[in-house]
């Protein structure tokens, strides 16, 4: 199983060159059962890092470009009358995938917004009075653009939050671009990938992190951490107890991705500016509440 | 109660009542020794406790022999006793944990009564011994399973803990002026010292007296030893055998007149009981509430009950009371009528031979030195001045000032006998002159028209060694100190040292230093100083709470945490200082890339750690103490 999660990490990052820390907070996002919010420009391999993980996961993919007309049922899916025998039949949405690229999620407008998010959250869509399961596992990557904010909705601060982190790809190092640009072409690289776990094996790996061990020291520190947003006036607003929890079983996944079965302060602080950036509004570096706060 | 615990306990009470033995009654010492060794034999042998009435008849038996030894149940020797007997009974009835407590602080107690005897270095070494046998039964009750060693170690520890508040609260607390809670009047037992009368053989006990009167250290110049004469009392009045101080009429003032030659000196005076202050002829000015008596006596207004320390300057050339009363001369002349017509006949005829007061002197002295008078403290006894003169002449100091006055009075010289102590023996450790009782002495002052009061010593006629080098080079003549009690010497010269110190710094805090001393640390009123006694005092009251509730939080860091801290600040210590945000495992990658010898133990810490203190690991605690003390940067 460890073994298999190496393998995955080891292809995705020999096709997405210089980026094994957004890797590994996809990774530990999806593990986690979370979903992942990706801000950046367009071009720096957004969708790549989608792809690429859907196709090493073994998980079925589909993608939505949001735009501003679209609607709910675009996402969630239609029911349809069929002629033929004479009634209604449900025809799902592209949310029903166990992986869904969201595509310029700001450009909704926020009808279409809260629908995808509900469904991310309850991992269950209700159309139409009948409630519907969506697949096992089901993993969302929403990505936005900062800039060109005219004509978009920006996501408010509420529906950030559920997403378990937020990351930026960032431009590629020399070295990497210098790979990026000589290479084989991306997409060809994409469609070779090979699986190299399933779906049943991804929720195995999901249930396994659940139960990875959390010490009463680490609970000290993830409290100490919380309380320091609370009580410093760096921050307007202190992190929830839904960021707390969301903070714990991000670490509990990125500990598993190290091969460890208890979590340590180091977990906590290598998901922590994924985990809180978007949840501090107005708050610099992540890196200044993790050296503001010491470890118990 | 542990066999060993029982005898711990015995042997602090041995310890604490044992120095009262010699002041106490025979038979208290016997009964409290008696019941020690019984109770260390029920120990040893396991036979079990008297039961309670024994020990009450015992107690109640003890209650009326005190009763009927001392007519009273309160005082201090009563109390000492009783403190003693009982905690001796207490010993035989220790059945429990809290009769052992009882006893310990009996015994702390108990210490403290000791000092009401002597405040000596020696006992002050002593009652710090028994103060650590008590800590160390202390300790045996609260840790029984350890060893002797462990004990003595904390005991040890505790009082070295508690050494920085005793020298606070010595040097702050309020000196409690005059003796210790106004010690009573017996306290004040008959010092043995100088008296106010001199008759033949009343110094001899003194002379054989090791005791030490007083010190002196000298500030500048340092006078001849035939210049030290400590000046006591002056005995005027003889009644044929005794010389005493009688009652003065017409006085006048005492005063000094082409004074010259200053010295001054610092006397640090054991108690005398009497209001003498010691001084050097002639006595000019001294630091403390004293008079001049109007023949020159240094009198302190109260008497001396504990030592005290002084500064006094005397003249070492001088013309005393050039102009002395009428009164005071027909006394200095005064003889008892119808004795010893010898001495008067022989007075009378160098009178007759001389043309001037000086010359008899002169043939008196002369008399002494050429006619076979011998200088001895064993001499034959002499009822009168006729049969010391003209059959025994033999004699010390009292004899010959004694028979020189009369001799003077009867050719008509104004004369008067003074008594005090000579020379002193130089303590080159710590450069002082020790004064002891050995050392008194008796000389004699007469009056001469237009050189007033002056000092002749007859002794130094017959035995001048015993004024120019002390009584030690009479009393064994060439043997003084020899070859194999030299490192004797020494060690009391020593000894004697450190006491002085003890006496000066110590015993010597009185209110009046305090004073000065916290006057000089800038506390000059009394709230002022008990505010900053209790800033000080709070000050270490909260350092301790806080030391406490250091160990409330401790509980919160294990085991393993603390042996990582240790780690941690053995790198600080190396240079590596762990940032406070670092994890264990990072810190022990950063370690490790600038410290490559490291790599391995941090690493293998850092992971034993991080299985202790984060993982639900059964690892073993101790090892990673092991490896965080093995642990080197």
């Amino acid at each position: 199983m460890t073994q298999n999660l190496q393998n995955v990490i080891a292809q995705a990052e020999a096709a997405i060159l210089g980026k094994p820390r957004q890797i590994r907070c996809a990774l530990a996002c999806v593990i986690a059962r979370g979903h992942l919010l990706i801000e950046d420009v367009p071009g720096v391999g957004k969708t790549t890092l989608a792809h690429v993980l859907a196709r090493t996961l073994g998980l079925q993919f589909s993608r939505i470009q949001f735009t501003s007309d679209l609607l709910p049922a675009d996402i969630l899916g239609v029911s349809v009358f069929e002629r033929d025998n004479n009634q209604f039949r449900f025809h799902p949405g592209p949310i029903f995938s166990q992986m869904l690229l969201a595509d310029e999620v700001n450009r909704a407008t926020p009808k279409a917004q809260s629908a995808l998010l509900e469904a991310m959250e309850e991992h269950q869509v209700t159309i139409e009075g009948e409630t519907r399961k969506l697949p096992e596992p089901f993993f969302v990557i929403a990505t936005q653009n900062p800039s060109h904010q005219i004509g978009t909705y920006p996501l408010p601060e509420s529906q950030l939050d559920r997403f378990l982190m937020r990351i930026q790809m960032g431009y590629p190092d020399p070295v990497a671009e210098r790979g990026l640009l000589s290479g084989t072409d991306r997409r060809e690289i994409i469609a070779g990938l090979k699986p190299q776990m399933d779906a049943a094996e991804l929720l195995e790996l999901q249930q396994r992190a659940k139960k990875v061990f959390v010490s009463d020291a680490l609970l000290d520190y993830v409290q100490a951490l919380l309380r320091h947003t609370r009580e410093s006036a760096q921050y307007e607003q202190g992190l929830s107890p839904r960021a707390g929890l969301a903070l714990l079983s991000a670490a509990r996944a990125w500990a598993l991705i190290d091969g460890r079965n208890a979590v340590i302060p180091e977990d906590v602080q290598s998901v922590l500016p994924g985990v809180v950036s978007h949840r501090l509004p107005m708050a610099g570096d992540p890196a200044d509440l993790i050296e503001a706060v010491a470890i118990p | 109660m542990s066999r060993e615990l029982i005898y711990s306990l015995v042997l602090s009470v041995l310890m604490v009542t044992a120095p009262h033995a010699p002041h106490l009654p025979v038979w208290t010492s016997a009964l409290g020794a008696t019941l020690l060794i019984w109770r260390s034999y029920l120990a040893y042998s396991g036979r079990p406790l008297p039961g309670r009435s024994a020990l009450l008849a015992i107690t109640i038996a003890s209650l009326f022999a005190i009763l009927f030894e001392f007519h009273t149940l309160f005082g201090r020797e009563v109390g000492i006793t009783l403190l003693g007997l009982l905690a001796s009974l207490k010993l035989l009835e220790i059945r429990n944990r809290r009769d052992a407590m009882a006893l310990i602080y009996l015994c702390c107690f108990s210490i403290i009564v000791n000092f009401f005897y002597s405040q000596s270095l020696a006992t002050g070494f002593y009652l710090i011994a028994t103060l650590l046998v008590i800590t160390v039964s202390w300790v045996h009750l609260n840790m029984p399973a350890s060893a002797f060693k462990p004990r003595l170690k904390v005991a040890s520890t505790l009082l070295l803990q508690a050494l920085p508040l005793t020298l606070i609260l010595f040097l702050l607390f309020p000196r409690i002026q005059g003796p210790l809670w106004g010690l009573p009047q017996d306290a004040y037992s008959s010092k043995s010292g100088l008296d106010d009368k001199m008759s033949p053989g009343s110094m001899a006990h003194l002379i054989l007296s090791d005791d030490v009167a007083f010190r002196v250290r000298y500030k500048g110049h340092v006078p001849r030893r035939d210049q030290m004469y400590w000046r006591g009392p002056v005995l005027w009045d003889f009644n044929g055998t005794t010389w005493v101080r009688g009652k003065a009429g017409d006085v006048v003032p005492p005063l000094l007149s082409d004074a010259s030659d200053p010295v001054e000196y610092e006397v640090t005076l054991e108690p005398n009981d009497k209001n003498w202050l010691f001084a050097l002829d002639m006595p000019d000015g001294i630091t403390v509430p004293a008079r001049l008596t109007y023949d020159f006596q240094a009198i302190s207004p109260k008497p001396i009950h504990e030592r005290i320390i002084y500064d006094a300057r005397s003249e070492l050339s001088y013309r005393a009371n050039l102009h002395e009363s009428d009164a005071q001369l027909a006394r200095a002349l005064r003889l008892p009528p119808n004795i010893d017509p010898k001495t008067i006949a022989l007075a009378r005829e160098w009178r007759a031979q001389s043309s001037s007061d000086e010359q008899v002197i002169g043939h008196a002295l002369a008399y002494f030195h050429n006619q076979n008078f011998r200088y001895t403290l064993d001499p034959r006894p002499s009822g009168s001045i006729d049969e010391f003169l003209f059959s025994t002449r033999e004699g010390y100091c009292e004899h010959y000032a004694s028979g020189f006055v009369f001799l003077m009075r009867a050719a008509g010289i104004p004369a008067r006998v003074v008594t005090g102590y000579q020379g002193g023996e130089y303590n080159s450790i710590g450069r002082y002159y020790i004064v002891r009782q050995s050392d008194a002495h008796a000389w004699a002052e007469v009056w001469l028209k237009g050189s007033g009061w002056r000092r002749v010593d007859p002794t130094a006629a017959i035995s001048p060694e015993r004024v120019e080098r002390g009584l030690s080079t009479v009393q064994s003549p060439g043997l003084a100190i020899s070859e194999g009690a030299a490192w004797l010497h020494g060690l009391r010269m020593n000894w004697d040292a450190l006491s002085y110190q003890w006496n000066q710094w110590v015993i010597g805090y009185n209110s009046e230093n305090q004073q000065a001393y916290l006057s000089r640390m800038g506390l000059t009123s009394a709230a002022q100083r008990i505010a900053y006694l209790a800033l000080i005092l709070g000050f270490i009251v909260l350092l301790f709470a806080l030391y406490m509730l250091r160990f409330l939080f401790m509980k919160k860091t294990d085991r393993a945490q603390r042996a990582w801290l240790r780690v941690c600040r053995k790198l600080e210590r190396a240079g590596l200082p762990r940032l406070q945000h670092e994890g264990p495992q990072d810190y022990a990658m950063r370690v490790a890339a600038s410290r490559p010898d490291l790599s391995f133990n941090i690493h293998e810490i850092a992971d034993l750690y991080i299985q202790l203190r984060y993982a639900d690991s059964k690892e073993d605690k101790a090892r990673l103490d092991r490896l965080s003390s093995a642990f080197r940067p």
